[in-house]
């Protein structure tokens, strides 16, 4: 066990969370973290997904990397992906039929989700499968960490529930507290976006741009 | 002909890519830091999604969609493939990627070095695939239509990417709170220009 958890790999695996992080810092996988936030349970489903589809992706394409020809490997991984995604889908909608419906296009838009090219390219090529899993396990959870933490402050302000169940009590509206419908609408969660930046780009100060 | 003009206008502005669906997002941050790269990008997203829509609209109301391949005979008709429908669509994007790659290679080294890195990446643009996948939800009536269909939402996307390079262009003179700078401001522009085209989703076309 002492091996398998190195502080490297240790590293490895919690460094998306933050100062790593996927969406923030490495811009990648931005066009779902934005299209499914409206609501928590979508957010959730979906971050699931991505972290099982991207942990074992990069495991496959590591096994592989060695016999892939540099020239066709974009589609070798495009197909490996696809293969996964399409495993995803089908069990979406067996056993989660109307989570599914909401996420619409999105769960085979996670085939061109940039994060699992972007780990591919720059990881799974160059590092063994179990260092690799932890890599997209990691990264996994951090695309997830931005997802739910979005989803939340738009549900809560949009729609005033959690995962469904109303959170903000009745005597509110009654005092003449109305939903921020704004929140519920596509270009909000650029803003919400915006806003963890700031914060995560204020508290970590070599992220800056110049 | 009406039919046509109507999914044209609404797939640039009223479905367009980047401001409804966030399609693309990652090259649109990525390349939008100057007009000509933008300009170059966006032309070739949107010589690609012309080509493959009606490909893969062909195959998916002929081989792939339940019933599709009645044509066969009676014994396929009720052969339902859409599950491979996502790998397909895939392949087809991405092999027609790499054609067009080694064309410009080949007839034009100028452009081809101009867009360097970017060209192969378009095989995981977004924009592309999320076009046949809307292509295969929206069930349009003939290939005619995908094919406007796929022009006009590289068209709509051409249009987000030359204006968000122009606004960071200008962007770089002005005096931006230091965490902002960079990524954050380009998402609050975004969101911005995405509520100015929230203004067309009013337009019953």
């Amino acid at each position: 066990m002492g091996k398998l958890f190195s502080s490297k790999n240790k590293e490895v695996l919690f460094s998306p969370l933050s100062k790593n992080n996927p969406v923030v810092v490495q811009m990648l996988g931005v066009c779902s973290a934005l299209a499914v936030t409206a609501k928590l349970e979508p957010a959730i489903v979906m971050a699931i997904s991505v972290t099982v589809v991207v942990a074992f992706a990069n495991v496959i394409i590591s096994l592989m990397r060695n016999t892939i020809p540099n020239r066709i490997r974009i589609i070798v991984q495009l197909v490996v992906v696809a293969a996964l995604v399409t495993i995803v889908s089908e069990l979406l909608k067996a056993y989660a039929y109307d989570v599914n419906k909401q996420l619409s296009v999105f769960v085979g838009l996670i085939i061109t989700n940039c994060i699992l090219m972007g780990r591919l390219e720059a990881f799974a090529l160059g590092n063994g499968p179990w260092e690799s899993f932890l890599d997209g396990i990691g990264n996994g959870l951090g695309y997830g960490l931005i997802l739910v933490v979005i989803a939340f402050f738009r549900e809560l302000l949009g729609s005033g529930t959690l995962l469904g169940i109303q959170v903000v009590p009745q005597a509110a509206y009654d005092f003449g507290y109305v939903n921020n419908g704004l929140m519920i609408l596509p270009p909000m969660a650029m803003f919400v976006v915006a806003a963890i930046i700031w914060a995560h780009r204020a508290k970590n100060k070599d992220l800056q741009e110049n | 002909m009406e039919q046509l003009l109507s999914t044209f206008v609404r797939s640039i502005f009223v479905d367009n890519m980047i401001f409804a669906y966030y399609l693309g997002m990652c090259s649109y941050l990525a390349v939008s830091k100057n007009v000509k790269t933008a300009l170059g990008l966006g032309l070739a997203v949107t010589f690609i999604l012309t080509c493959t829509l009606p490909i893969n609209y062909m195959l998916e109301t002929h081989v792939l969609k339940e019933g599709a391949l009645s044509w066969l005979g009676a014994d396929y008709a009720n052969v339902n493939l859409s599950f491979l429908s996502l790998i397909i669509f895939i392949a087809i994007i991405a092999s027609f990627v790499q054609l067009v790659e080694m064309i410009v290679e080949k007839y034009a080294p100028a452009l081809y070095a101009s867009l360097g890195i970017f060209l192969p990446l378009i095989a995981v643009n977004c924009a592309i695939l999320g076009g046949s996948l809307f292509m295969q939800q929206k069930a349009f009536d003939n290939v005619g239509v995908a094919t406007v269909y796929g022009f006009g939402s590289g068209i709509g996307w051409l249009l987000a990417i030359i204006g968000m390079a122009a606004i960071r262009e200008k962007l770089q003179y002005s005096d931006v709170p230091k965490p902002l700078k960079g990524l954050g401001i380009t998402f609050i522009v975004t969101g911005l220009m995405g509520i100015a085209f929230m203004s067309f989703s009013g337009i019953k076309i």
